[in-house]
């Protein structure tokens, strides 16, 4: 298990998400506030299997944060990637962390 | 007043349930609360522990929120478990020698696997199935094997084995009994799922009686299994799943009653023999009986957390034990009296070998009420039988119908109305049919809103169907007075939420929600202010604080098709295009490797295109003359028009030349929905302007304007809003009426729907734009007037923007495209590669930009 550096915060416009690359996986990273909050799950949307959810929407639905696939909606919780509308489509997620204005993923 | 001490024994799924009901509905301020934790993290789900193998990490099996102990105060000792407790002195002590004292304390231990004790059984090779620990131990005893074995075939050994075929393991099943899941399933049930698990290369070995178990002893197989009748199965790996049994332990030693089949003892209100002791889930007894299912111990969880909060209304009155699984991938339902005990009762069975599928139903004697139900391959009935067997709701006549397939006949529908208010709805979450329909009243209007609102349906799923039966009864049923409340976060209809902007002249997101709303805000919420954002002050939509607020369409200004590549439209005004432009087109999309189509908007489409190639591909197309088409937008499309007067010899105006007039005039305004126009030369009407949300036709003396047509799914004639009209009265009319729709409509409400939504329809629509009745005319003509003085060509903005571009790149730390897009060739151009095509066409090493 390694820290991966990716980005720089600022890099990412609060409210979106983007996709970096870290290995061979691809990885949606998202910040849902101006802060330095980031959360990181799968960017491969697992119904149509297209690379897409780092350009979702952020919603927030129970109390928690979510983002909403650009394709079909389907919801994935930012902390886990468990998926709202059926739990067998959830996709992975990665440890992430911000360091001296730097996002860091753990691969 | 001093806190009441609270003392929580065990942390697994019921118990986690019990501290949520207790401090989000409690007063959590007037307990000190401690939980003992026995294994190495806090509550997890355990019903789908078997996802863990897919998933693999234990973050998702939480059952835990993040925050939530913080939040409460609540202390967890991770990793201690009390063993002794003293009830005399009320105090616990842990195995790390902790002595604590309590007020008031819960037992929610669960239960532990029972393991029959053969020769062999006790073996450390030997594994159970109920914690992460147990699967990580399996599945690195599985890397070693080949083959693997379950003994016991009930509900969890299925599952079981259902894990160790997916960790590649040869599996069989032995069970004692004659019939898998001899509990919930008759004989002939059982029989069909051991074919279809059969099939599908799990092997079955039942009337099967393990006497001993040789560890390290078999010859095909690391171990050997002997059976009663001399009989022998060699294997790798073994797992035990023949039962479980209260962890009462505890209680035992510290004199609270005991049941005599297992489990402690508790009353209706979930107190145990000792008044200040409650015992929720696995671990209690209630009349003689255990429940090894979650939602008997969520409700559990609720009655013991209301009696310890004062309110004693709430009782525990025992739980209905159907269940609908999907094991090893064949659906199983049972429901009550499967077997059909009760004397005198009557069976009804229907069997397709071919299909794989055996329902029956079980019926009261005297033929009036449904007791039971068996289903094997097809569970689509489950929802309603169990409807019927838990509200005692009537049988038909001939009872068989309930389960013949539908080529059979019509099915007698139940129909909602049928059950009470307190009808359990999802058993997974103790929601009744009431709370459903409270939350319908207050704005859930898809299943998915009830979703998250109530968490029904989130649980085993099986209860969907019937959730969206009674969200349609119950929208039917308040019929007009169904709130619009746009989303969970604003309880305005866009239409109030469009006033409230402009009225207040509010520029950002944050503050409409700051003002107006409350929370974070959803995909719901979010575009639909920021498309009122956008036709109130027409601002360029990619400012930062506005990004996050469009749907992906907006954010990267094109369509994004279904494999992530976006499309490019240029507007081509009326439908006109120049050969200098075409050959611009050609030559990019040539570049570029486009796909190339005319739409049915009478434009051209480039399909395919990477987004991190998009800027490059506008600000060529841009060079060459042309701007955005806006084809991405909730806003006008593009003006569909005939050759007209200019060269059809039919033709009596010049359609054409208006319809790239109103297509320049309003191009880029945001509205609720796409609009699309049409203008056409004479009343033969070829560009079918009538299908259009604004159809235009000419006459002798002027035009005739349509309003509110639409195609797509639901075609509608627009509808003659006034005729004869000149050139500028035309206009007029139109900035009225659009300004006035854009206002008033509901989120992604298209003109048609609006129309028919309006009290007194296209007359009181005509009392507003033609006769200005409201006053509202000189209004609506300025505030259209200021939008579009506002336009620009949002790509020719982003074009010249740089910054914006590191945004489009597809990696935020690296040049290369999406790997995850490829093309198969298709009558001379290509089309994405479906995922299955993906997986087999060796991906091409991508190109650096
Ligand atoms: C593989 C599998 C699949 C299942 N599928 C379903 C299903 O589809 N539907 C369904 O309804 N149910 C299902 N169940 C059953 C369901 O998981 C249980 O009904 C539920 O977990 C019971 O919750 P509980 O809190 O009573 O017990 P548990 O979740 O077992 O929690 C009890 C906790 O208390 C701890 N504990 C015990 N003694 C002590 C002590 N002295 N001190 C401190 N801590 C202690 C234990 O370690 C454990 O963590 C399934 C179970 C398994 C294993
Ligand atoms: S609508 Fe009339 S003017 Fe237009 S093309 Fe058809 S016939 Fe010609
Ligand atoms: S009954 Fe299981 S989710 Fe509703």
């Amino acid at each position: 298990m390694t820290w991966t550096t990716v980005c720089e915060l600022d890099a990412i416009v609060p409210g979106t998400g983007v996709c970096a690359l870290v290995g061979d996986a691809q990885i949606a990273i998202f910040r849902p506030h101006a802060d330095d909050t980031v959360y990181a799950i799968a960017n491969i949307d697992p119904f149509a299997e297209a690379s897409v959810l780092s350009r979702g929407l952020i919603c927030e639905h129970q109390g928690e944060l979510w983002v909403a696939s650009p394709l079909k909606k389907q919801r994935f919780r930012l902390r886990d990637g468990l998926c709202l509308e059926n739990r067998d489509y959830s996709v992975a997620s990665y440890a992430v962390r911000v360091s001296e204005g730097h996002i860091e993923v753990q691969n | 007043m001093a806190k009441t001490r609270l003392i929580v024994v065990g942390n697994g799924m019921v118990g986690q349930r019990f501290l949520e009901e207790l401090c989000e509905k409690g007063n959590p301020a007037a307990f000190d609360i401690t939980v003992f934790c026995a294994e190495p993290r806090v509550a997890y789900d355990r019903v789908h522990l078997s996802s863990y193998f897919s998933h693999h990490t234990d973050e998702d099996l939480s059952l835990v929120k993040p925050g939530f102990f913080e939040k409460y105060g609540i202390s967890v000792l991770v990793g201690e478990a009390v063993k002794q407790l003293d009830t005399a002195q009320k105090l616990v002590h842990s195995n790390k020698g902790k002595t604590m004292a309590y007020d008031k304390l819960v037992m929610a231990t669960g239960s532990s696997p029972w393991v029959p004790p053969i020769a062999g059984s006790a073996h450390h090779e030997c594994y159970v199935y109920r914690t992460i620990e147990d699967l990580n131990a399996i599945e690195a005893a599985a890397k070693q094997g080949k083959s693997g074995v379950v003994i016991g075939g009930g509900l969890l050994g299925l599952e079981a084995a259902g894990a160790l075929k997916a960790l590649g393991l040869d599996t069989h099943v032995v069970e004692y009994a004659p019939v898998l899941m001899a509990e919930q399933l008759d004989r002939m049930g059982g029989e069909m799922l051991r074919r279809k698990i059969n099939s599908l290369g799990v092997s079955v070995h039942t009337s099967r009686n393990t006497v001993n178990i040789a560890m390290h002893g078999g010859r095909t197989g690391l171990h050997r299994l002997n059976f009663a009748d001399g009989s022998t199965l060699d294997t790798d790996v073994i797992v035990f799943s023949t039962g479980i049994r209260p962890q009462d332990t505890l209680a035992r030693y510290s004199g609270l009653f005991v049941s005599e089949r297992g489990g402690i003892v508790i009353n209706d209100q979930c107190v145990t023999s000792n008044p200040d002791i409650y015992a929720i889930g696995e671990c209690a007894s209630w009349h003689g009986q255990y429940f090894g299912l979650v939602a008997p111990g969520y409700k559990m969880a609720q009655v013991a957390a209301d009696h310890l909060l004062g309110r004693k209304e709430l009782n525990f009155t025992g739980a209905d034990m159907s269940a609908k699984l999907k094991l090893l991938g064949v659906s199983v339902g049972s429901i009550g009296d499967a077997h059909g005990r009760t004397p005198g009762s009557r069976n009804y069975i229907f069997q397709d070998d071919q299909a794989g599928i055996y329902k029956k139903i079980v019926v009261s004697p005297d033929g009036t009420k449904l007791i039971g139900a068996v289903l094997v391959g097809d569970v689509d009935d489950y929802g309603q039988l169990l409807q019927m067997k838990l509200n005692d709701l009537p049988v038909p006549e001939h009872p068989d119908t309930l389960i013949l397939p539908s080529y059979a006949g019509a099915k007698p529908a139940m129909g909602v109305d049928a059950l009470p208010a307190s009808a359990v709805i999802c058993s997974c979450f103790d929601v009744s049919k009431q709370r459903i329909a409270d939350a319908v009243a207050a704005g859930c209007h898809t299943v998915a809103a009830i979703k998250a609102e109530t968490g029904a349906g989130t649980g085993c799923g099986g209860c969907v169907p019937l959730i969206a039966q009674v969200l349609n009864a119950e929208l039917a049923k308040q019929g007009i007075e169904v709130k619009n409340h746009l989303c969970e976060h604003f309880p305005h209809s866009r239409q109030e939420l469009f006033h409230l902007v402009k009225v207040g002249g509010l520029k950002t997101f944050g503050e409409v929600i700051a003002k107006h709303g409350h929370g974070y805000g959803c995909e719901v919420c979010k575009p639909t202010v920021g498309s009122i954002l956008a036709t109130v002050h027409n601002d360029y939509i990619l400012k930062p604080e506005h990004t996050p607020l469009q749907d992906t369409n907006d954010v990267f200004l094109g369509n994004m098709q279904k494999d992530g590549t976006y499309s490019v439209i240029p507007r081509m005004a009326g439908g006109e295009v120049t050969p200098e432009g075409l050959m611009a087109v050609a030559q990019v999309a040539k570049d570029f490797q486009l796909y190339t189509k005319i739409t049915g908007a009478q434009r051209i489409g480039l399909f395919g295109a990477h987004k991190g190639d998009l800027p490059e591909i506008w600000r060529r197309l841009i060079d060459a003359g042309f701007e955005t088409g806006q084809a991405y937008g909730k806003s006008l499309r593009m003006v569909k028009t005939c050759v007209g007067s200019t060269w059809c010899r039919f033709g009596v105006q010049d359609s054409v030349g208006l319809g790239v007039e109103l297509e320049h005039r309003y191009k880029g305004i945001r509205t609720p929905h796409k609009m699309k126009f049409g203008v056409s030369g004479c009343t033969r009407e070829c560009a079918e302007a009538q299908g259009k949300d604004v159809g235009i036709i000419a006459s002798d003396a002027g035009w005739n304007l349509f309003v509110g047509g639409n195609g797509g799914v639901k075609p509608r004639h627009a509808d003659l809003l006034a005729s004869d009209l000149d050139h500028e009265t035309l206009l007029r009319y139109l900035d009225r009426f659009l300004m006035f729709y854009a206002s008033t409509a509901d989120k992604l409400q298209r003109t048609a729907t609006w129309l028919e939504s309006l009290d007194g329809g296209i007359d009181y629509l005509r009392e507003v734009i033609v006769d200005d009745k409201l006053g509202l005319g000189a209004q609506l003509e300025a505030d259209m007037t200021e939008v579009r003085a506002k336009y620009e060509c949002e790509w020719k903005a982003t074009v010249e923007d740089t910054s914006q571009h590191a945004r489009f790149a597809h990696f935020i730390n690296s040049p290369v495209h999406d790997p995850n897009v490829a093309f198969v060739p298709a009558r001379e151009q290509h089309r994405p590669a479906s995922p299955a095509e993906r997986r087999i066409i060796p991906i091409r090493p991508v190109e650096t930009v």
